[in-house]
């Protein structure tokens, strides 16, 4: 291999790295919400492009309002994660876990059709002060808005691990995870940690809206990042923050590295469904992820 | 005081937990019918009976797992029969499982540090807002455990997940992460089901330990006979969901109806 395909090969990885990080960190909200609740949540791509809206209608066109933005992405996104598992997951308590799987994708549906409602249809910006010169990181030259992303999904990475190893309210949540009723008879509220893992997930996809949203654009089509935390977490299990982002990483690469090999041949789109290649792969070897917790199902 | 009155006994006032002719039904079957137990504080009593008699079912009902459809279960005077399980945690009463039920994931410090829960003043927000609170009140908790790895001799284990400990460890963490709560009242499930000799009496130690040091009132399911009719104050009899008989072991050991009950069982072949 020539010293210029090689640097052609990290390149694409360094790129499919930093892009599987911002997977990464949309995954995480997913993660955090199965870990504590056992629900899937299909509407994570819709809560994306919710934040995503509401950061663009604080931000406005010239982006003058960055730190009040912000703050009110998170303010409604935390807002609306606690008043969905009031509202709507907290009847479904010990319903079988379809019941919620759909209430999710009624969830979802409803948001990609109130949106443009609320916030109109045209495609908004959400203007960031980091400039528009790629920073170069040895052969590859990466948009700022990818190494911002990637950084945010380490640190939310870093702090998640802490709160669930080491958090007394990690730790009570991992016990809800492990056996509600056993939590219970501790004296948790089992409920409370319900609520509180949704509005986690609203932190982490307020945060996702906003660098997500910088980067493609806001309208209806940026629920559909929702779709890529599928291969991520089907890779790195359901349950798990450190899967969620070896996950990620291992997709983004796998597009990537599509895009990089394989679309010159066939004339484009390989990026597209790669990663769900990996993934029913991965099924058919490790159905619990890579890092999932090994279910033993005892009668 | 009419329901009460039914049930008068010398020492009414000092019944810690009080069942009053509970009933429950799933679909069809009547799990537990009609059942009034009064539980004198500290006092060891042990429900015993034939396998599906109710006894679980009882116990779901004394923790908040399951209302009874009527009746009611009162803990020193308040009527619990309607509260939340983690309420009813939280008013001092803690149980075990009859499958064991430790937090697989967890070390066995954090399970038991889990047991303090109810006991951990410092609020979601304020630990987040003043991190010192918490962390001082952490060093307490972690004394108050401490104190119960010694009692339960479980030192060398702390910082193992529990799936990893053997079955009677598994029992013995378990019991520790209920008294961790600093329970009143002490629901055990089958402490000593499936251990051998050895590790029965140890847990009948434990227990009686409990009970007489800690001034905590247990009730226990238990199949095996020697140890119940040995530590207990006070037998509960149930078959097919109705009380048969209560009273002293030696009380219990004579009468009639339970030896029917366990004999009949003997000849269908159901019990060992």
């Amino acid at each position: 291999m020539s010293s210029e395909d090689f640097g052609f090969l990290l390149a694409l990885l360094l790129n499919g790295a930093s892009i599987g990080l911002m997977y990464a960190l949309i995954a995480l909200g997913f993660v955090l919400v199965y870990k504590a609740t056992d629900a899937i949540n299909f509407a994570q791509g819709e809560f994306v492009m919710m934040a995503g809206l509401v950061a663009a209608a604080v931000l406005g066109p010239d982006g003058t309002w960055l730190i009040v933005a912000i703050l009110v992405t998170l303010a409604v996104m935390i807002g609306f994660g606690f008043g969905l598992e009031r509202v709507v997951l907290r009847p479904l308590l010990g319903r079988p876990v379809v019941a919620v799987i759909m209430a999710t994708i009624g969830l979802a549906a409803v948001l990609r059709g109130l949106t443009p409602i609320v916030f109109g249809s045209a495609t908004r910006g959400v203007p960031l002060p980091i400039g528009d010169d790629p920073i170069n990181i040895g052969p590859a030259s990466l948009p700022p808005i990818q190494v911002l992303g990637a950084a945010v999904a380490v640190l939310f990475f870093l702090a998640f691990s802490w709160f669930f190893k080491k958090s007394r309210m990690g730790v009570a949540m991992r016990a809800v995870a492990d056996n509600q009723q056993v939590a219970q008879a501790m004296g948790i509220n089992v409920e409370r940690y319900f609520a509180i893992a949704w509005a986690m997930t609203g932190v982490v996809s307020a945060l996702g809206g906003i660098i997500w949203g910088n980067m493609l654009g806001v309208d209806i089509q940026l629920a559909l990042v929702g779709l890529k935390v599928f291969p991520v977490v089907i890779l790195g299990g359901l349950d798990s923050i450190g899967g969620a982002l070896l996950g990620g990483v291992i997709v983004g690469i796998v597009e990537s590295l599509a895009a990089g090999y394989l679309d010159p041949y066939v004339g484009g789109g390989t990026k597209d469904f790669a990663p769900y290649v990996l993934m029913i792969l991965v099924l058919m070897v490790r159905p619990y992820g890579i890092f999932g917790r090994r279910q033993i199902e005892r009668v | 005081m009419g329901v009460s009155a039914r049930h008068a006994s010398s020492c009414r006032d000092d019944n810690q937990l009080t069942v009053e002719s509970v009933s429950k039904k799933f679909g069809g079957v009547t799990a537990v019918q009609d059942v009034s137990i009064e539980v004198p504080r500290g006092d060891i009593l042990s429900i015993i009976g034939p396998n599906g008699a109710g006894k679980t079912s009882l116990l779901n009902m004394l923790s908040g797992f399951y209302k009874p459809d009527s009746g009611r279960v009162v803990l020193e005077g308040q009527d619990i029969t309607h509260k939340k399980p983690s309420e009813i945690a939280s008013l001092g009463v803690a149980r075990t499982f009859q499958n064991i039920a430790l937090f697989r994931g967890l070390t066995v410090l954090d399970n038991l540090m889990l047991g303090r829960h109810v006991r951990m003043k410092a609020g979601i927000l304020s630990s987040v807002i003043y991190w010192g609170f918490a962390q001082k009140e952490d060093i307490a908790h972690r004394e108050a455990v401490e104190e119960i790895i010694e009692f339960l001799k479980l030192q060398d284990l702390r910082k193992l997940p529990t799936a990893t400990l053997a079955y009677g460890l598994r029992k013995r963490v378990e019991l520790g992460r209920a008294l961790a709560l600093e329970p009143k009242v002490l629901l055990l499930d089958e402490p000593m089901g499936g251990m051998n000799q050895d590790e029965k009496e140890d847990m009948a130690r434990y227990i009686l330990d409990v009970n007489q040091e800690r001034g905590v009132t247990v009730v226990l399911i238990e199949h095996d006979m020697g140890v119940v009719m040995d530590i207990s104050d006070k037998v509960v009899v149930l078959d097919r969901g109705k009380c048969i008989a209560s009273g002293t072991p030696a009380h219990v050991q004579g009468d009639a109806r339970v030896i029917e009950a366990y004999l009949g069982m003997a000849k269908s072949g159901g019990q060992t």
